[in-house]
């Protein structure tokens, strides 16, 4: 499977990595502004998965597992799963009539509504939730590109 | 109706699922029922010549709740489409694998366990 | 008033740290799991007893009485099911330390485990239906990808089967909920309830046929039990009690019984097709278990009887029929966890689970022989076990809803099952010594423990019907479940 390991074309590549660059802003840009728009953690979090397949189909899966290792996906995996419960239960503490997933930090700091600092918790349980989806993303692809589909008979393996 | 095109959609993923017989075909077939029932939840909220649910600076309060469509479907399908995609996954990942015990697509061929 | 959400958060908060940590160092992964159920458990009891209680999640308390947020509640059947789940998930994570030594990666394990966890405390402690559906996807994802741990041929072939099924039956309840949500506007199931108010129009029994059907394939009752013998027995054995000891209960029978009963009211048509589901079951089951070879199979097939059963009791809708149903459905996850664990062992002793190879175990393995026999002994209702008298008080609660055919079934299915596991204990521990025997071995100290500790709840159940526990533990869910349309005021009223 040349495509997997050396990657495509040079005229793909050059094309590519121009693009990657802004598909990576645009799924930030999702993320940030996900009280205000539509968008929000599970759409900007895929969309930036797509910027790092977008490099796994165009460069080969190399450099693909160079830029992201596949142990340092699944810990920031699991980093942004507890960032979001973390923030649930600080709801519980903070005194303000707590109870889970309160938001703490819009009764304590209001921002003006509908500008970018003014939602309280929600921007901030966006990106932990962005990071989550789009480390499960990046691992699912890659787990299903590295595994070598190869039919042994029943008698042979062990 | 446009009800009734969402429930021929749900029939045809499970036309898909119930006899088809190539495991990826299944799997197609399974992502089919759960987009028909995901644009049957969008279509509920919908309200004649509706606008998009958005709040912004320029927005009036009553004119958003006399004219805009209902987000509380929209987001029910974002969390829905989450989960269809997770099991999508996983039973990608499980077909492959059965490939790779049995060396067949064919879930007739795929029978193992029996009684 | 706090500790309600902790029921959830907990084990989330553990499936996702376990991997980070646990991952080089497989002790440390036993001891952090086993720690948090056992802190589940402590919790569950210390709210045994608390009257109903309703938690409003981020503090959207409702406004002018109509709810804007997602609520869980603590009333008597969520704290019967919490006990439940968690007692058994503690024994299930004790037995595991040693069983899970063969496979690879148990830090995985353990994560998956907790989340199934979290979704079934989820499930039985909320008042919202998509909530509902969220966290019966979490705990059904996580048990499909445990059904398939192992990575061999059977595990994966089981494990596709019993993912298509569920995502159909989960795809059926999410286009029911849909249709509750069009015609009553509101997604929490106390206001539901009060909207609809009992008077049910066609679409209502439309509803009501998709919520049969998505949650009794979640449940395992008898048109769609197709899944069940081949996912219960190609689990690891830790995996297969959880599965049939506390899963199919809470996700479907549970969940079913929440639905029809809190939020529709009991008609006397859903009251038949209950009745009617739970007998099929129940005499489907038992027939179909008799011809088994494989261990773990005949007890699958024997879960769907009982399951049965337990739907039967709910479909009296008296008082003594529900709080029987539970009771029976807290005495089922004991003895049948048990005898899953029983035939883990058994497969841990001596490699294999093929009745006909199986025989005169009893010399080499006398702690399991012990426990097996008290756990089939209860399960086919011998005096003074516990499900003796779950299955009595069944009975007499069909005879005192003068429906005594349904008593006839329940007492025949009753001499069967006793029949099939008599047989059943002849092949396995008695009898003459087969291919097996010379090479078996006694099991290591935690299987052994968990075991044991099942059987002597076996023995002890059978006294949760004197009067004092009744009241505290049984009565109030049983309350709570058939005075169903009452729900909506106390949820609402607080």
């Amino acid at each position: 499977m040349d495509s997997v390991t050396k990657g495509m074309t040079p005229i793909v590549q050059t094309v590519s990595g121009w693009v990657k660059g802004f598909i990576l802003v645009f799924g930030i840009y999702l993320v940030l502004y996900g009280h205000l728009t539509p968008g929000g953690g599970f759409g900007g979090g895929v969309v930036v998965a797509m910027a790092l397949v977008l490099l796994v189909l165009a460069h080969g899966k190399e450099e693909g597992l160079k830029r992201m290792p596949m142990h340092v996906a699944g810990e920031l995996d699991s980093v942004g799963a507890l960032m979001f419960l973390v923030i649930a239960i600080l709801g519980m503490f903070a005194g303000l009539g707590g109870s889970f997933f309160n938001n703490f930090i819009a009764k304590a700091y209001p921002g003006e509504p509908y500008t970018l600092l003014s939602a309280g918790t929600i921007p901030l349980a966006n990106i932990a939730i962005a990071l989550k989806v789009a480390s499960s993303l990046f691992v699912v692809f890659m787990m299903l590109v590295l595994l070598r589909v190869v039919y042994t008979e029943p008698g042979k393996d062990s | 109706m446009h009800y009734a095109l969402c429930l021929a959609l749900f029939l045809v993923g499970l036309y898909g699922v119930m006899v088809k017989r190539n495991l990826i075909k299944i799997v197609i077939g399974l992502i089919i029922m759960e987009s028909a029932v995901n644009i049957f939840i969008v279509m509920i909220g919908y309200r004649k010549d509706g606008i998009a649910p958005i709040m912004s600076k320029v927005m009036d309060p009553s004119v958003f709740l006399a004219r805009s469509v209902d987000p509380v479907p929209q987001a029910l399908v974002l969390t829905a489409i989450v989960i269809g995609l997770g099991v999508t996954a996983m039973t990608v990942a499980i077909a492959l694998r059965l490939y790779e015990k049995y060396g067949t697509y064919d879930i007739k061929e795929i029978r193992n366990l029996k009684g | 008033m706090q500790i309600i959400p902790l029921f959830v958060a907990i084990p989330l908060g553990a499936a996702f740290f376990i991997p980070m940590v646990g991952r080089k160092n497989p002790r440390l992964s036993d001891t952090l799991a086993n720690f948090t159920t056992l802190a589940l458990f402590i919790m569950a009891l210390s709210v045994i007893g608390k009257a109903t209680e309703v938690y409003w999640m981020g503090g959207w308390v409702p406004r002018l009485g109509i709810p804007i947020g997602i609520n869980l509640v603590l009333d008597g059947v969520s704290i019967f099911m919490l006990v439940t789940i968690t007692l058994i998930s503690f024994l299930v994570t004790l037995y595991s330390i040693q069983y899970m030594d063969k496979f690879t990666s148990k830090a995985r394990f353990y994560s998956l485990f907790l989340l199934m966890v979290a979704g079934m405390n989820g499930v039985a402690l909320t008042g919202d239906l998509f909530n509902l559906y969220v966290f019966l996807e979490i705990a059904s994802i996580s048990s499909y990808a445990l059904v398939a741990f192992g990575g061999q041929h059977e595990e994966l072939e089981a494990s596709f089967k019993y993912l298509v099924l569920g995502s159909v039956a989960s795809t059926l309840i999410l286009l029911g909920i849909a249709i509750t949500y069009a015609m009553t506007g509101t997604l929490n199931m106390a206001q539901v309830s009060t909207v609809i108010g009992g008077n049910f129009q066609p679409i209502h029994l439309f509803t009501i046929a998709l919520f049969i059907a998505g949650f009794g394939l979640k449940a395992a009752l008898v048109p769609f039990h197709a899944w069940l013998p081949d996912a219960h027995p190609s689990a690891p054995a830790p995996i297969s009690a959880m599965l049939s000891g506390v899963l199919i209960k809470t996700l479907g029978v549970y969940a079913l019984a929440r639905v029809l009963l809190n939020i529709f009211g009991m008609t006397p048509l859903t009251s038949y097709m209950l009745l009617i589901l739970g007998t099929i079951s129940m005499v489907v089951g038992v027939l179909l278990c008799m011809g088994q070879d494989d261990l773990k199979r005949f007890l699958a097939y024997s879960s769907i009887s009982q399951i049965g059963y337990i739907v039967l009791g709910f479909g009296l809708g008296t008082r003594l029929g529900i709080a029987a149903a539970l009771f029976h459905l807290i005495n089922h996850a004991v003895f049948k966890s048990l005898l899953f664990l029983n035939s883990g062992a058994v497969e841990y002793g001596t490699g294999t689970r093929d009745l006909n190879k199986l025989g005169g175990l009893k010399d080499k393995m006398p702690v399991t022989t012990a426990t097996s026999i008290i756990g089939s002994m209860s399960i086919a209702g011998i005096p003074p076990l516990s499900g003796f008298w779950s299955k009595l008080f069944i009975i007499i609660a069909c005879v005192q809803a003068e429906r005594y055919g349904f008593a006839a079934w329940a007492a025949g299915v009753s001499v069967l099952t006793l029949a099939a596991y008599l047989r059943l204990l002849r092949r396995t521990f008695y009898g003459e010594p087969g291919e097996a025997q010379p090479a078996a071995k006694e099991v290591p100290i935690s299987m052994k423990l968990s075991m044991v500790a099942l059987a002597a709840l076996c023995v002890a159940m059978g006294l949760l019907w004197m009067p004092s526990a009744q009241r505290t533990f049984l009565i109030p869910a049983a309350r709570v479940l058939q005075e169903g349309l009452t729900y909506a005021s106390s949820v609402l009223g607080m």
